[in-house]
């Protein structure tokens, strides 16, 4: 009888998703555009530094320097000039992120032993000016360590070199693509089921269904079930995307994430639902869940590395769903890890799924 | 005999408002029974308590003999339930309403097709619109399929027709009539005088409590009773000067004349004459017919003494 019931609700609560003007396009074109457009613009690689060079020394070094600078991978040399004052109002027009400056006799006085350059950076963008001044100081050292080899005045040093495993060009946007996918099932997997319980608050259809024999088992269900499917359809989306856009490649099995998206979209939607039964308007229970979603974006590992924040907070961040959600998305997409030794994070989603579902059943209420 | 439904000292708060104050009343099967009083005076909290929507905190309310708190599950698929506001999805065309509710109570459409053949008749010509783009009428008739397509024994009807033309009231009110006549109970709350006459007995509610259960005949000869029409040329002295004497308790604009309350003592003759000698002209004092207007006047004066 419930069972019958619940196709019965399942098929109203699809054929009103598909009618409702916004819904499907949320669906399908909010993670079109997180997918495209956060990867470009949310980039911390530092891809070209710009330096500014003021050589007051004017030497053969003086030129090489200059010349290995060009040539490095990230560098550019934006401009040579000659005086100092010059270079600082090409900081300040935004034209040079580094300024590195030569002081006069300065080979004459290296070989003395007491030579300084000075390198100085535009610290407005951190990232770009921490990374680029070290750039650019590993570029002077070489092209001086070279130098000194050749004039005999340093051994040649063993070579050294450093390899990032499970994302070889430190590419931010790999780290990036998987865990955008959790910030999209967080949004769309816990507003749209708040907002689906509220309005039937709002226009009253829920008196007429409370009187009828729908168990609150069988209610609460058919308004979770249908983000399961809206859950596997943003992650297969954002899968697509992040393969023919990125080029990026589960390493891991499909059905890991597959599963993992399953237990997390429940998580939100019960969630949803809970916030739902406790809110008699649309813009009381926006306001609650967006006070949870918050904290689940900003907490989660996503923008700031769970290992970073202070012991506290890396506390806190045991109760946030996403967070577990987010290992095993980076895990299985980067290093392919096999469901088995994800276990864990597993049983803990699908804690916290059982949970939030039966909170859901159980505030919401057909009697007053 | 049983009683289609009985309720017994039912009291129900919201924190420190007292909703319903021991109600008690009973309607027959088979029984067309009206529930008057103004907007505030409890009838939905009735309504909620029949259809198990809302427990009370004291006394028992019984339908088809079955306790609205103990035997809900059984109770809710025996009764039908038509809320005040609209109720049904505005997004589901008209017959997908009406199947998802019949899905709902595990019945065919067709199987109880012939009960609500009669309201279905008009709605059956655009099976596809949208319910929300129905008019108030189609909506009231879509709604009150909806509540029968399980063959309820018994209909609740929380004010059906606010909003509703006369023409669709009236229609309205004789599918009521015909519904009654299959031996459906009919309990309907309204605040209209012409839909209350067509109901077998009225109970009338104001702040939580019942004040009388009497046919709509008694009501009207009740309501009657000490109640005048005066007019004359200039209406609002008129007004004021009824206002002074001592035998009027209450007098108000009504339509095109004045609604006089006064207790026994009063005559007409004598007021008219009083009312001349203070220099109005065409004054004319006559008994009126009570209406429920005239009613939730007095209800509401009362309330504010």
């Amino acid at each position: 009888m419930q069972l019958r019931i619940l196709r019965a609700l399942l098929r109203k609560e699809v054929r009103l998703m598909m009618r409702n003007p916004l819904i499907p396009k949320i669906i399908l074109v909010m993670p079109l555009m997180v997918m495209l457009v956060i990867p470009l613009v949310a980039n911390l690689d530092v891809k070209q530094v710009n330096v500014c060079v003021v050589d007051n020394d004017h030497t053969q070094l003086s030129h090489r320097i200059i010349a290995d600078i060009e040539a490095a991978q990230c560098l550019k040399i934006a401009m040579v000039c000659d005086t100092y004052t010059e270079a600082m109002k090409s900081i300040e027009e935004g034209k040079a992120d580094v300024l590195l400056t030569i002081p006069p006799d300065y080979v004459r006085n290296l070989t003395a032993g007491n030579a300084q350059v000075s390198i100085e950076a535009n610290g407005v963008n951190a990232t770009k000016g921490m990374l680029g001044s070290r750039y650019v100081a590993q570029s002077v050292i070489g092209t001086l360590s070279q130098w000194q080899i050749e004039n005999g005045l340093l051994q040649p040093q063993p070579d050294m070199s450093v390899i990032y495993r499970f994302n070889p060009t430190l590419n931010f946007r790999n780290y990036m693509i998987p865990a955008l996918m959790v910030l999209l099932l967080i949004i769309i997997c816990g507003f749209l089921p708040a907002l689906n319980l509220v309005s039937e608050k709002e226009t009253g259809t829920i008196e007429a269904m409370n009187v009828t024999p729908v168990s609150r088992l069988t209610f609460v269900l058919s308004k979770l079930i249908p983000f399961w499917i809206v859950g596997l359809m943003v992650v297969t989306v954002g899968m697509l995307v992040g393969w023919l856009v990125y080029g990026l490649i589960p390493s891991g099995s499909i059905m890991a994430i597959y599963l993992a998206t399953i237990l997390f979209s429940l998580v939100m939607s019960g969630l949803g639902v809970t916030v739902a039964n406790s809110s008699s308007t649309m813009l009381q229970s926006v306001f609650v869940m967006f006070a949870f979603i918050i904290i689940f974006q900003l907490m989660n590992g996503l923008f700031t590395p769970i290992r970073s924040m202070p012991e506290w907070a890396q506390c806190i961040t045991y109760v946030i769903p996403p967070r577990y959600y987010i290992e095993i998305m980076r895990s299985v997409y980067l290093k392919g890890t096999p469901l088995a030794e994800l276990w864990q994070q597993y049983t803990i989603l699908f804690g916290f799924a059982v949970t939030l579902s039966v909170i859901a059943a159980l505030t919401y209420k057909k009697q007053a | 005999m049983n009683e289609a439904i009985l309720l017994k000292d039912v009291t129900k708060r919201y924190g420190s408002l007292t909703a319903l104050d021991k109600v008690s009343f009973s309607v027959h099967p088979g029984e067309m029974f009206g529930l008057i009083g103004p907007d505030g005076s409890g009838k939905s909290t009735i309504y909620r308590i029949l259809a198990t929507l809302s427990v009370p905190d004291e006394g028992e309310a019984e339908v088809c003999g079955l306790n609205t708190v103990r035997d809900y599950r059984h109770l809710r698929t025996r009764i039908g339930y038509m809320p005040e506001k609209f109720s049904l999805y505005p997004d589901l065309s008209v017959m997908e309403n009406l199947r998802f509710f019949a899905a709902l109570f595990g019945v065919s459409v067709r199987e109880n097709f012939d009960l609500i053949a009669p309201i279905f008749g008009q709605l059956e010509r655009f099976p596809n619109r949208r319910a929300g783009a129905l008019s108030g009428g189609m909506k009231q008739k879509l709604a009150l399929s909806c509540a029968l397509i399980h063959r309820p024994e018994i209909l609740l009807l929380d004010e059906p027709t606010t909003g509703v033309d006369t023409v669709s009231r009236s229609e309205f009110w004789d599918t009521l009539a015909t519904l009654r006549e299959k031996g459906i109970t009919i309990l309907v709350s309204t605040s209209y005088m012409d839909e209350a006459n067509r109901c077998r007995r009225i109970a009338m509610i104001n702040r939580g409590r019942i004040l009388d259960t009497a046919t709509p005949e008694a009501l009207v000869a009740s309501l009657g009773e000490n109640l005048y029409n005066a007019s004359a040329t200039d209406m609002f002295r008129l007004l004021s000067e009824l206002r002074k004497l001592p035998e009027v308790t209450d007098c108000y604009t009504f339509g095109a004349t004045l609604h006089v309350v006064a207790d026994k003592d009063f005559i007409p003759a004598q007021a008219e004459k009083r009312i001349r000698d203070a220099g109005l002209k065409d004054v004319r004092i006559w008994p009126a017919k009570g209406t429920i207007e005239d009613l939730f006047i007095r209800l509401t004066r009362n309330e504010n003494s």
